[in-house]
C-alpha cells in the first residue's frame, strides 16, 4: 500500500489521543468518509512517505476536493480564454482584475452555494453572500454591487417556496447590513431544480492599480496573522459535502453550513481596505471552502515557501476543538495576512480600533513544509506543493446523451403552433419566469452608496463611479433549458446574452465570471454537457473578446440520482464611458419609433412558450452565431454612444411581445406595434432566436437609424411607435393580437410571484 | 455650516451622506468616529444609516450608549440641527430625543423601493425649500421601520405639526397614521425613515431629496443672521 517516497521523510507526527489512528484509517479505508477514494488515499501516502494522520487526511481531502482542486473540471476549463490586454489577473486568486483606465480596475468573481442553501436556505445563502465580498475586497478592492443567479424549482410546492422566501431573506440580511447594493441579478424556475436549488453570489469591486493585493506568503520569518471571527465547529468539510451530491441523508449533513455574521464582516472589510490604503500587507486571503486549511496551504504554495503554524493561537469560540475541526471549519468572516515581520502592531493597531481579534498564528518558512502544531505536538507536516499543484485530475468519460438524438427530431413548433397568440400573450406574463422579480429585489437594499442609475428590472444594472464619468454594467444570465437541449447552444447564448444586456445599457462588455452548476461529472452525459457547454462558451467569449477571468465549478448537483439541468451562469461587466450612455429597457417618450434589430426565426425549442403549453421542453434551441451577434452588439453600442437610441432591450424568454410589454411598463408608455412579416403570428411573437434587440429611437431620428444599422449589416425593421395612451397593442399582419391598458398588464405582471407566495401562508 | 455625521463601526450610509452634502451644498462636513465625544464647533449632525453595531438586538438600542451619542443630545439640546436617517431615526427614538418607536414592517421583510412623501409642514428648519403639501419621490430601505406611539403622542405630534412628512402612497412598513418622518417639539431633531441622500440628482431616479439639505442651510444662515 505504501508508496516509496519523492519527498524528505520529515517528522513524526502526532495521532491525537481520540482519533482514528493512521493505521485504523489504512485498514478500515476511513478515508472513503472524506470522499477520498482509494487510489487517491495511496497518492496522499507517496507524499509523505508514511501514513497520513487524520488530520492530514481531513486536509488532502478537502484541498483535492473537486470545489478546491476542480479535478474534474481542469482540463475542460482549460479551453477559456482568460487573458487579454486589460486582464490584470485572471483565474487564481480571490477575483479577476480587469483594466477600467485611469489607474483604475474593476474587479469581480460569481460563486456558488447550492449545498448549504439547500438544506439551510437562510444562511446557505447569507454565507454565500459572505464569502464572495471577502473574494472581492481580498483582492484589495472596495466592494460596490452584488449580483445573484438564483434556480428554484416550481412555486406549487410548499418546499419550494420556502425555499425561495429563506434564500432571498438571506442574501438581503447579509447584504443589507454590510452595505452592499444588490443591484441584479434573476430568478428562474423549473422542476428541474426542485431538489437542488442554485444560489450563485457575484460580487463586484473597485481599487486603484497600486492597491492590487494578492494571496501570497513570502519572506522566510514573517508573520501569518489571523484576523476576524473566532473558529468554531461550523462548515466543517463543507467543501467536501459540496463536491457530492444531495441525498436523503443531507439533512444531517446541517453543520457543514456556516452561520454569518454580516457585521464582524462589515468589520473586516473596513479593516482590510484600511490596511490596504496603509500599504501594510504582503499578501491575504480569505478563510473561505476549507478555511485555515485551504488559505494558509495556497498562500505558501503560490509563494513557494513553506510554513509553521500554531493552532492554540487560533482565536476558538469554544474550548476542546480538535486539530482536524480548527483547520476544517469554515466559519465565517475570517481572512488571513502575511506582513513584513515587525508590522504586527500596525496590523493589531487598525484591527482593534475595528474591534476586531486579531493573532499571530504562524511564520513563513524556508523550503516546502506544511507543520501544524498543537498542544506542543506536531500534527501534521505535508510538503505543501502537493496539497495544491499534485491535486488528482480526472479526464472523464463524456457520452452524449440517449436524448440528444431524440430532440433532434422534434419540431418545437408544431407542438406550439395552434397555441392562441393572445392567451400565450398572458400566460408568458403571467408566467412565474418571465413576471416581474419585484418581490425579490425590493428585499435587497439596492441604493445604499447612492451609485446605482440602474435600478433592478432592466436588462443590465449600472453603478456609477465617484469621481469620474465612468460607470460599471453588470448581468448575469444563464438559460439551463437550452444548455439542456444542446450544451454548445446554451453555452453560447449564455455568454451572448449576458454580453447583449450589458451592450444594451451603454457598455462595452469586459470579462466574464462564471458559474458552472452541473450534475455529477462520473455520468457520461453530464460530462458531456460540461465539456460541450464549456466549448460553447468559449467560442463566444473569444469572439465577443470577453475572457473568464474567474469563476467556480459546482458540480454534483444532484438529487436523489437526478442531475439538475446543466447551468452555468455567466456574470458579465461592462464599461461605460460617459453617464451620458446609460440606457435602459423604459421607453422614453411618446411618438418615438420601435425597432427590431435582427431577424426571426422560427425558434421555440426550450421556449417559455413550450414550457409552459407542453409542461416539458424538447427540441432543440435557437442557434447563436457569434459573428451576428458580434455584429450586433458593436453597432449598437456604436449607436448608442452617438446618441442616437432612446432605450434598448434584449429579447430573450418570450420573445417580442414581452420585450415590448417590458419597456412600455419600465416606462410607464403605452405601445402600438404594427408588424407585417411573412411568419406565423406564434413564432414571430413568440419566439426567441438570439441576436435581437428591441430599440426605441426619436423620429426624427428614424431615417439615420435605419440606414447606419443597415450599413453594419444589421437587419432592422420598423415594428411600432411608443404612444401618449397608456395602452399596449399588438398587431401582426394586420390582426390585433394584444390590446389591453398598461395598468392592467403592469398588474398580472407585478401580481404573478407576490400572489403565488400568498398561497403559502394558508398552508 | 459645518456637518458631523457620527460613524459607527456598522454604519453604511455614512458616506452617502457625507457625499451628499458636499454635492448639494458643497459646505463642510467631517466624518466623527463613535468613540468621540465632542461635537463642539459643528452646526449640525447628521446620524446615517446602517446597522450601527449589527442591530442584532433592537435597531439603534446598543448604539444609545455610544459616547458619541452623548454629544449628540447635547448638541440637540444646545439647539443645534440634528436628523437621523433610518437607523439614525432608530437611535434618536432609542436615545429618547424622539418619540415613538419602530417597530419590524407589518409584511415581516425588509422593503427597499422610492416613496411618495407628502410634506406635511413647511415652516421648519428641514422642510422650508418646500411647498407644503407637495408630494415628492425619496427611496426607503429598511425592515424595521413601522413607525407606532401611544393615543396620546400621536395626538400631540399631530397637534404641534411634528409630522413633517407622511407616505403618500401606499404604506410601504404599517406605520401608524403613514408616519414617514417627525420632528421634536422644538424643531430641531428630526428623524425620518426614507434617505433624502438617495434622491440628490436624476440619475439616481430623484432630486427631491436636495432640498432637506437646502432648507437646513437656509435655516442655519437665518439663524445666524439672528443671532
Amino acid at each position: 500500500m505504501l508508496h516509496e517516497s519523492t519527498q524528505t521523510v520529515a517528522q513524526a507526527v502526532k495521532t491525537m489521543a481520540n482519533e482514528p489512528t493512521p493505521e485504523n484509517i489504512r485498514d478500515q479505508e476511513l478515508y472513503r468518509n472524506m470522499g477520498v477514494l482509494p487510489e487517491e488515499y495511496d497518492q496522499i501516502c507517496g507524499h509523505l512517505g508514511r501514513l497520513p494522520s487524520w488530520t492530514e487526511v481531513g486536509i488532502y481531502s478537502v484541498m483535492w476536493s473537486e470545489h478546491c482542486s476542480y479535478k474534474n473540471s481542469k482540463p475542460l476549463l482549460r479551453k477559456f480564454p482568460t487573458s487579454g490586454p486589460r486582464v490584470l489577473q485572471g483565474p487564481g486568486e480571490g477575483a479577476g482584475v480587469i483594466d477600467i483606465g485611469d489607474n483604475q480596475a474593476v474587479v469581480f468573481k460569481i460563486e456558488s452555494h447550492n449545498h448549504p442553501s439547500a438544506v439551510e436556505p437562510f444562511q446557505g445563502a447569507a454565507t454565500g453572500v459572505g464569502g464572495i465580498i471577502r473574494d472581492v475586497f481580498s483582492m484589495g478592492a472596495r466592494p460596490v454591487a452584488l449580483l445573484n443567479s438564483l434556480r428554484f424549482g416550481d412555486l406549487e410546492s410548499p418546499h419550494v417556496r420556502y425555499l425561495f422566501d429563506h434564500a432571498v431573506a438571506g442574501i438581503a440580511h447579509y447584504g443589507n447590513c454590510i452595505g452592499i447594493p444588490t443591484v441584479g441579478g434573476e430568478v428562474v424556475f423549473d422542476p428541474s431544480y426542485e431538489g437542488n436549488p442554485l444560489v450563485n453570489a457575484m460580487c463586484v469591486g473597485v481599487l486603484e492599480h497600486h492597491e492590487l493585493q494578492k494571496g501570497v506568503a513570502t519572506g522566510v520569518g514573517n508573520p501569518i496573522i489571523y484576523v476576524g471571527a473566532s473558529t468554531g465547529r461550523d462548515g466543517i468539510h463543507g467543501a467536501t459535502f459540496a463536491s457530492e451530491e444531495l441525498n436523503e441523508e443531507s439533512e444531517e449533513k446541517r453543520s457543514a453550513v456556516q452561520v454569518g455574521d454580516p457585521f464582524v464582516e462589515k468589520l473586516l472589510l473596513e479593516a482590510c481596505i484600511e490596511m490596504v490604503k496603509k500599504e501594510m500587507l504582503l499578501g491575504i486571503q480569505d478563510m473561505g471552502a476549507a478555511g485555515l486549511t485551504c488559505s494558509s496551504a495556497e498562500m505558501a504554495a503560490k509563494g513557494g515557501v513553506g510554513l509553521e503554524m500554531n493552532l492554540d493561537l487560533v482565536p476558538q469560540r469554544e474550548s476542546g476543538m480538535t486539530p482536524y475541526e480548527i483547520m476544517l471549519s469554515e466559519s465565517q468572516e475570517r481572512m488571513l495576512l502575511v506582513v513584513e515581520a515587525g508590522r504586527e502592531n500596525e496590523v493589531k493597531e487598525v484591527c482593534d480600533r475595528w474591534g476586531l481579534q486579531s493573532a499571530v498564528v504562524g511564520r513563513v518558512t524556508k523550503g516546502n513544509r506544511y507543520q501544524i502544531s498543537h498542544q506542543g505536538a506536531l500534527i501534521t507536516d505535508i510538503p505543501v506543493n502537493t496539497l495544491v499543484d499534485d491535486a488528482p485530475v480526472y479526464q472523464r468519460e463524456a457520452k452524449e446523451p440517449a436524448y440528444y438524438a431524440e430532440f433532434g427530431q422534434v419540431d418545437a413548433y408544431e407542438q406550439v403552433k395552434e397555441v392562441d397568440p393572445q392567451a400565450a400573450f398572458y400566460k408568458i406574463l403571467g408566467s412565474s419566469n418571465v413576471a416581474s422579480k419585484r418581490y425579490v429585489y425590493q428585499q435587497y437594499d439596492h441604493m445604499v452608496r447612492t451609485s446605482t442609475a440602474v435600478r433592478p428590472g432592466s436588462d443590465a444594472a449600472v453603478v456609477v463611479i465617484r469621481g469620474t464619468e465612468k460607470a460599471l454594467a453588470m448581468s448575469t444570465d444563464g438559460n439551463g433549458r437550452y444548455v439542456y437541449l444542446d450544451p454548445e447552444q446554451g453555452g453560447r447564448i449564455a455568454v451572448a446574452e449576458s454580453a447583449r444586456n450589458v451592450v444594451c445599457s451603454g457598455a462595452e462588455p469586459l470579462g466574464v465570471t462564471d458559474c458552472l452548476n452541473f450534475g455529477s461529472p462520473e455520468r457520461p452525459e453530464v460530462y458531456w454537457q460540461l465539456s460541450k457547454a464549456i466549448d460553447g462558451m468559449s467560442e463566444a467569449c473569444h469572439a465577443l473578446s470577453t475572457p473568464v477571468i474567474g469563476g467556480n465549478v459546482s458540480l454534483y448537483n444532484e438529487t436523489n440520482g437526478q442531475p439538475i439541468f446543466p447551468t452555468p451562469v455567466v456574470g458579465m461587466v461592462g464599461l461605460i464611458q460617459k453617464r451620458e450612455h446609460i440606457t435602459t429597457q423604459a421607453f422614453q417618450q411618446a411618438g418615438d419609433l420601435v425597432l427590431l434589430l435582427g431577424d426571426t426565426k422560427v425558434e421555440l425549442g426550450g421556449s417559455e412558450l413550450q414550457h409552459l403549453v407542453t409542461g416539458s421542453i424538447s427540441g432543440r434551441p435557437p442557434v447563436l452565431d457569434c459573428e451576428t451577434e458580434q455584429t450586433l452588439q458593436a453597432a449598437l453600442l456604436e449607436a448608442i454612444r452617438q446618441g442616437m437610441i432612446q432605450s434598448a432591450h434584449d429579447l430573450a424568454e418570450g420573445g417580442l411581445a414581452l420585450a415590448v410589454a417590458e419597456s412600455a411598463m419600465s416606462g410607464k408608455c403605452g405601445v402600438r406595434v404594427d408588424w407585417k412579416n411573412e411568419l406565423p403570428t406564434i413564432a414571430a411573437l413568440y419566439s426567441e432566436t438570439q441576436s435581437r434587440v428591441m430599440v426605441s429611437v426619436r423620429p426624427e431620428d428614424g431615417a439615420e437609424v435605419i440606414s447606419f444599422f443597415r450599413e453594419r449589416g444589421v437587419p432592422i425593421h420598423e415594428v411600432g411607435i411608443v404612444t401618449e395612451e397608456p395602452t399596449i397593442t399588438i398587431s401582426y399582419n394586420g390582426q390585433v393580437v394584444v390590446s389591453d391598458s398598461l395598468a392592467s398588464i403592469t398588474k398580472l405582471y407585478e401580481e404573478a410571484i407576490p400572489c403565488k407566495m400568498r398561497a403559502s401562508s394558508m398552508n | 455650516m459645518r456637518f458631523a455625521v457620527p460613524i459607527f463601526p456598522g454604519s453604511n450610509c455614512d458616506w452617502d451622506c457625507i457625499n451628499g452634502v458636499e454635492d448639494v451644498l458643497g459646505e463642510e462636513v467631517q466624518p466623527v468616529w463613535h468613540q468621540t465625544s465632542n461635537l463642539d464647533g459643528f452646526d449640525a449632525v447628521i446620524l446615517p444609516g446602517g446597522f450601527s453595531y449589527g442591530d442584532y438586538l433592537r435597531a439603534g438600542a446598543l448604539a444609545r450608549y455610544s459616547p458619541v451619542m452623548e454629544s449628540v443630545v447635547n448638541a440637540a439640546n444646545e439647539g443645534k440641527l440634528v436628523i437621523g436617517i433610518c437607523n439614525g431615526f432608530q437611535i434618536l427614538q432609542e436615545a429618547g430625543l424622539l418619540p415613538g418607536a419602530l417597530m419590524q414592517n407589518d409584511h415581516l421583510q425588509f422593503r427597499c423601493d422610492f416613496t411618495t412623501l407628502r410634506v406635511e409642514n413647511n415652516q421648519t428648519s428641514f422642510t422650508n425649500q418646500y411647498k407644503l403639501g407637495e408630494t415628492i419621490e425619496i427611496p426607503i430601505a429598511h425592515g424595521q421601520g413601522n413607525f407606532t406611539c401611544d393615543p396620546s403622542t400621536l395626538k400631540e405630534l399631530q397637534a404641534n405639526n411634528q409630522i413633517l412628512f407622511r407616505y403618500a402612497g401606499t404604506n410601504p412598513n404599517g406605520s401608524l397614521d403613514q408616519i414617514a418622518g417627525i420632528m421634536n417639539r422644538n424643531g430641531n431633531v428630526l428623524g425620518m425613515m426614507p434617505h433624502p441622500e438617495r434622491a440628490i440628482v436624476d440619475w439616481m431616479g430623484s432630486a427631491d431629496g436636495t432640498r432637506l439639505f437646502t432648507s437646513m442651510l437656509q435655516a442655519w444662515k437665518e439663524n445666524q443672521g439672528a443671532a
